[in-house]
């Protein structure tokens, strides 16, 4: 077992004469937040896309607990460990909320291949999803459509789907796109728990969450990670700041 | 607003008090318009598994109805002129027994499900529905060339072929047999829509995104689901044959593709009695309309246009006030 979860080595992808990831090795240990940041177009979900299967990269590798994952599809990659959410909520808009949570148990356990039994009925995966509703705290609504729910609460539920799955590390792209102030702020407080479950690759806009929750940050800029480091090394740093940053007020 | 679980028993119920009235009044016809609606029914029933559930809109189903009714058409042409059936060093013995028709038609149209299925699946949209489309007139085409079989003219079945036990030639047993085969097919689609299966097709159709990043393969989802589909689309092709005791090309055209569509678009797409609500006013309109005007299929285009306007979830969808299956 390695000591990184998750971790890209060399990772090139060009699309024509842009390269939209250039040479990116960064990594994910066990209890950290990684958080990725970087302007607009800088290859944030370029890479993603590459570490979550979508995207082929044209070199380098992606290795999950040590292990070669860059040929495996996205599905493989999740059934090895892999949560992902996305920046724009992908769910099941007319399903309910339950049935959402429910399709991650069974991605989880590989048991979609059953034609008979009523999915709802089983009881393990039950409760399985309802304790993944719970932690986000969304196990009042379980029953309304999808729909229905307000932007923060599709945010809070692609997390619990992401959760359903176990997973040995999570993706996250912008879990707090959109949400309010009030919503960011229960947003923070509840990754900053599940961190301890499993840590989290976190491409994010909001400075003031990825300040408060990131053990490392790395900054992406056209392709490349110009610089990786803590919270303080990153406010700290004259590149960065010329990059990206800004003057700090 | 009706409860959709009524509509779901109303539907099928109805259609078998109007078969057993017909029968009580003697009135054979009106058990034959009867079968047909359970027969078009059971197509549309097929087609909704994958395009209901799985978003496949497929304009090439009529390649399975063909197909049911050419394994039909084959098997009980060579049975009625005594000749066996030889390909190569097989040679099969023609069958009059609807069991073992069924069987053949049923593989039959999985497996060309199957092959349509992992060509077409790798697109999606407006290219799905062309590629399906070809399929079909692939069909269509070779069975009008294919003269062994009566190329154009189509191939006549002098006699119903024999189910044991009942005496298939009379209207009302052979009605019941269609209407059986339209109830299990109901029920086995209600079983498919509530298990996992079901659920991870659902979701493969509304974001397949999140299918595969759950750890299921989409693709691999909806081409069960297109096997599925085509295997119950081609038992109401042998079906229609042995109604009409005659097979020919019409059978794979694409019109027939179409009307399909229209027939669940009519009942509302993934509501389970929604085929059958649609083939009922299909051949309703067929029959009254068709007996004013050979141009009737203006009155289906009204009520196709009054539907797609006012009523998002077809007929059920007005009925129960709700637009969709899960709303």
């Amino acid at each position: 077992m390695s000591e990184h979860l998750l971790e890209t080595r060399g990772l090139c992808k060009s699309f024509g004469a842009l390269k939209a990831t250039d040479n990116v090795s960064i990594s994910l240990k066990p209890g950290e937040i990684h958080a990725i940041i970087g302007p607009n177009g800088a290859g944030k979900s370029t890479l993603i896309a590459q570490i979550c299967g979508g995207l082929a990269p044209d070199a380098g590798q992606i290795l999950m607990q040590g292990r070669d994952v860059t040929s495996l599809t996205t599905q493989a990659r999740a059934q090895a460990g892999l949560g992902r959410t996305f920046q724009v909520s992908a769910l099941a808009m007319e399903d309910t909320v339950l049935e959402n949570v429910l399709l991650g148990t069974l991605g989880a356990s590989g048991h979609a291949w059953r034609f008979w039994k009523n999915a709802s009925n089983v009881r393990d995966r039950l409760d399985q999803a309802m304790a993944a509703l719970e932690r986000v705290g969304l196990e009042k609504v379980c029953d309304q459509q999808t729909a229905t729910l307000s932007h923060g609460q599709r945010r809070q539920l692609e997390v619990a789907v992401a959760l359903t799955l176990e997973p040995s590390a999570f993706v996250m792209d912008e879990p707090m796109a959109g949400l309010g102030a009030e919503g960011t702020k229960k947003m923070t407080e509840f990754l900053d728990g599940l961190r301890d479950q499993a840590p989290i690759l976190l491409v994010e806009h909001d400075m003031d969450a990825v300040f408060a929750l990131a053990d490392r940050i790395s900054v992406l800029v056209y392709g490349q990670i110009i610089a990786t480091g803590s919270v303080a090394d990153i406010r700290a740093s004259a590149t960065v700041r010329d990059a990206y940053l800004g003057d700090p007020a | 607003m009706i409860p959709e679980r009524f509509i779901t028993f109303a539907v099928p119920a109805g259609l078998f008090i109007i078969a057993i009235l017909a029968f009580w009044t003697d009135e054979p016809f009106t058990i034959t318009l009867t079968t047909r609606v359970a027969i078009l029914g059971l197509a549309a029933v097929g087609l909704n598994i994958a395009l209901g559930i799985g978003g496949l809109v497929s304009l090439g189903h009529a390649a399975f109805f063909g197909l049911g009714g050419y394994a039909m058409g084959i098997l009980a042409y060579h049975a009625q002129t005594y000749s066996p059936l030889t390909l190569g060093p097989l040679v099969i013995e023609g069958t009059k027994s609807m069991p073992v028709i069924w069987i053949v038609a049923v593989v039959t149209s999985a497996l060309a499900a199957l092959a349509i299925g992992v060509l077409s699946l790798r697109t999606s949209g407006v290219y799905f529905i062309m590629i399906t489309l070809a399929f079909g007139q692939m069909l269509y085409y070779f069975s009008v060339s294919w003269s062994a079989y009566g190329g154009e003219d189509g191939l006549s079945i002098y006699l119903r072929n024999e189910f044991p036990g009942i005496n298939t030639l009379v209207p009302i047993q052979f009605f019941g047999l269609c209407f059986v085969l339209l109830c299990l097919a109901l029920v086995l689609q209600a079983r498919l829509r509530g298990s996992s299966f079901g659920l991870a097709l659902n979701a493969a159709r509304q974001a397949p995104a999140r299918v595969e990043t759950v750890g299921l393969n989409p693709v691999r989802l909806k081409l069960l689901a297109f096997v599925i589909s085509g295997a119950i689309t081609g038992l109401a092709g042998a079906l229609y044959a042995d109604l009409n005791r005659f097979v020919s090309p019409s059978m794979f055209s694409w019109h027939l593709s179409g009307e399909l569509i229209v027939l669940i678009i009519i009942g509302g797409v993934g509501r389970l009695v929604g085929p059958v609500i649609g083939a009922a006013l299909f051949v309703a309109l067929e029959h009254w309309l068709g007996g004013l005007t050979e141009y009737w299929h203006i009155g289906l285009g009204a009520i196709l246009l009054g539907i797609v306007l006012f009523s998002r979830g077809g007929v059920i969808g007005f009925l129960t006030g709700k637009a969709g299956p899960n709303v």
